[in-house]
């Protein structure tokens, strides 16, 4: 909410005046910066690009293209790169029921697929939890490292973590650059080019959902997902940090998360929580849920139930 | 005009000296290069040269920076006592003060780039050119009293020597206003250095009302003790008269500061262990270690014991007037803050994490590197800005000395290598 009021009252024009001038004088010192970034493969266009939400619409379209380009040169297929906004009346929750996980961690990896996660080094936007069914919800005892022969283990359940998707983000707030934030529909982005990589928002997530590109991110060309949205699965530089946008790319498209589709289970579910016909508010409708960590008043929009 | 003559003579103030000094220099030249090419690995492989990952994403580089904010702080608040008890040579006291915060806030803001994973783009957070999110974020609040910080100090201190090098005398409505702002600057910067950490309920660590006047308590503990060497320093070489009552006083001062901080450590591990709630397990992993995890533990006891020992030092009356034990109680009080406000803040906040998994940090080859680099620029700095003060304050430097003092001198000095040009042959000779 905080983030909203940028911008207020200031005329376009004027808006675009400051902006060119703002762009020569930033040049020259741009030069002597890309000078002493001798590691920093950046161009120029890259380095003056402005915060995601303050771009115009032909703005965007031009990075969006020249992204495209790169990314497809990069990698040798041809890539979309969506900025689609998003859909009037939709307000994305979703549901998890722990009496249905097996801890497979299925979804892990179709997250890391789906959404260009770094290969090596390795990047997990979910986290299973391995829980003693003896102590109930205790992340102190919990393990995310299990490697048993077979899931889910005698007298152990499984508690998968993501991105929360806060209602009152702790993350957005306390970042310096606004180069994250909560959508209308509920997501919270990140601009890979605005991060100037503090890692602030991780320390403040309760939720450790917040990833940190530590090295160069690489991703196999065959393996690489060439539909992208902006302030989702577009591959990442180092030096920024990433988290779960409920596959922003699909959900936007109308489709169920690549987490929601491998589940062997049919644990998890997704959808707007403003239908009152959908899915998710039929969970919240009869099942009793629970939310992780409600003391810290983040109010997340993911719900943990138990189906059966 | 004028202005150029001050810097010149400044360089060649400092310049001027001996072997000892250019062995010095050299030493931190050499660090420095060492930690400017560990920075440009960095820079080229990322941040996984540094032993931070997702679950401990702040490490040493943010524990100096804390550590150091405190030192800035409180060197400044020498001024406050100084005023009440009317030392005398209350000029140099802020003088000296002011160059210890501004090497000190240079070194804060340098691990601050160093810590972050696009230093290209700090100009993101700038207010009209990028997107500052201003009031939302403490960092924004952080980096902008730091810079003012800064620039205030170095106003201050540039506009005190260069008024003695003109031979003027400088505008006391200018400066004292400016002077008696720093002050609650000073707070300001270690307030709201606090803040960024204890604003987050996330890190249960931190989250406590107690960790900012802990800030403040241990901040004036660590910013004199350095101040109470350097003056003993300034007068054994100069003619800075200063009274051994003077430090007496300080030390003092520093015994109550250090009895309020480890009253509110105190305070702190009682409540903690008492409650016995599950966020006990950070301070646990502090003071106990958890299993094999026990890294931190020997720092923490260490810290612990080093500042109830300075406190009795300087608390009798006869260890704190004598200078050996006063300057052992001065070490001791500093390296207790730099464990208590580096690793032992930033550390155990993320150990274990958010969701309970524990990945044992300890700082890598990379950090030390960066962190050697970063120390000895500020000492390069402190040493500079010391020199210079010295010169135009103590030996009357000043802008008809400049034609005299020319670099062939100096540097036909270092070649003959007579040891260090006395002080006063140089300028009243």
């Amino acid at each position: 909410m905080k983030n909203k009021i940028e911008n207020a009252g200031i005329p376009m024009e004027e808006k675009d005046k400051s902006t060119t001038t703002r762009k020569n004088l930033l040049k020259t010192a741009a030069a002597a910066g890309m000078m002493l970034a001798t590691g920093c493969k950046m161009s120029m266009e890259e380095f003056l690009q402005k915060n995601f939400k303050t771009l115009t619409d032909s703005e965007k379209k031009e990075i969006i293209t020249r992204l495209e380009s790169e990314y497809s040169k990069k990698y040798g297929k041809k890539f979309t790169v969506s900025a689609q906004e998003p859909i009037e009346g939709t307000l994305f929750g979703y549901a998890l029921d722990i009496s249905r996980c097996i801890g497979c961690r299925r979804c892990v990896y179709a997250c890391v697929n789906e959404n260009n996660q770094s290969r090596k080094p390795q990047v997990h936007w979910i986290q299973v939890l391995q829980m003693d069914k003896e102590k109930g919800i205790d992340y102190h005892h919990s393990d995310t490292h299990y490697n048993p022969p077979k899931v889910p283990l005698e007298g152990h359940f499984y508690l998968p973590v993501a991105c929360q998707q806060c209602r009152n983000p702790q993350c957005t707030t306390v970042c310096p650059v606004k180069a994250t934030w909560q959508e209308i529909d509920g997501i919270v982005v990140v601009d890979y080019n605005w991060c100037i990589g503090c890692r602030n928002c991780m320390a403040a997530c309760p939720y450790g959902a917040r990833h940190f590109n530590w090295g160069q991110p690489s991703i196999p060309n065959e393996e690489v997902n060439p539909e992208t949205h902006y302030l989702g699965n577009r591959p990442r530089m180092k030096g920024v940090v990433e988290k779960c946008t409920f596959c922003i790319q699909r959900a936007r498209a109308g489709l169920y998360p690549s987490c929601v589709e491998v589940c062997p289970v049919g644990a998890r579910k997704f959808g707007n929580l403003l239908d009152p016909e959908s899915e998710i508010r039929y969970i919240l409708k009869t099942k009793r849920v629970l939310i992780l960590k409600e003391d810290l008043n983040t109010q997340p929009k993911f719900y943990y139930f138990f189906g059966v | 005009m004028k202005f150029i003559k001050f810097i010149l003579l400044s360089i060649k103030i400092f310049l001027r000296g001996g072997k000892y000094f250019y062995l010095w220099i050299s030493f931190l030249l050499l660090l420095i290069l060492w930690g400017v090419t560990g920075y440009i690995n960095q820079i080229s492989d990322g941040l996984i040269v540094t032993s931070m990952r997702d679950s401990v994403s702040w490490g040493f580089y943010i524990g100096n920076f804390t550590f150091l904010v405190g030192v800035a702080a409180a060197s400044i608040m020498l001024v406050i006592p100084a005023y009440i008890y009317e030392w005398k040579p209350i000029k140099e006291v802020v003088i000296f003060g002011e160059i210890l915060a501004i090497s000190s806030v240079i070194m804060c803001l340098l691990f601050i780039i160093a810590d972050m994973g696009q230093p290209l783009r700090f100009w993101h957070m700038l207010p009209i050119l990028g997107t500052m999110n201003f009031p939302s974020s403490i960092l924004t609040w952080d980096a902008m009293v730091l810079n003012s910080y800064l620039f205030l100090n170095l106003f201050i201190v540039t506009y005190l020597l260069y008024h003695a090098f003109i031979k003027k005398e400088y505008n006391k409505s200018i400066v004292m206003p400016l002077i008696l702002l720093s002050i609650p600057l000073a707070v300001g910067i270690h307030t709201v250095t606090a803040f960024l950490y204890n604003g987050m309920p996330a890190r249960h660590y931190w989250n406590s009302a107690i960790l900012t006047p802990k800030f403040i308590a241990s901040a004036f503990c660590s910013g004199p003790a350095v101040m109470l060497i350097l003056f003993q320093i300034l007068r054994k070489i100069t003619s800075f008269q200063i009274k051994d009552e003077v430090f007496w006083k300080i030390a003092e001062l520093m015994a109550y500061a250090m009895f309020l901080n480890l009253f509110l450590t105190g305070s702190e591990i009682f409540k903690e262990y008492y409650s016995d709630t599950e966020h006990l397990i950070y301070h646990k992993y502090l003071y106990t270690g958890i299993g094999k995890h026990n890294d931190l533990v020997i720092y923490a006891w260490s810290s612990i014991i080093m500042g109830i020992a300075a406190f009795f030092l300087f608390l009798i009356p006869k260890t704190r007037t004598n200078f050996l034990t006063l300057n052992i109680g001065a070490v001791f009080i500093y390296l207790s803050v730099y464990v208590e406000k580096g690793i032992g803040l930033i550390i155990p906040a993320f150990t274990p994490d958010v969701l309970g998994q524990f990945y044992i940090y300890t700082p890598s080859w990379a950090e030390l590197r960066v962190a050697a680099g970063i120390f000895s620029l500020g000492f390069l700095l402190f040493t500079f800005m010391v020199k210079v003060a010295i010169a135009i304050i103590f030996e009357d430097f000043n802008i008809d000395k400049l034609s005299s003092l020319t670099f062939r001198d100096i540097f036909k000095n270092i070649i003959d290598d007579k040891s260090a040009p006395k002080p006063e042959s140089a300028s009243r000779g």
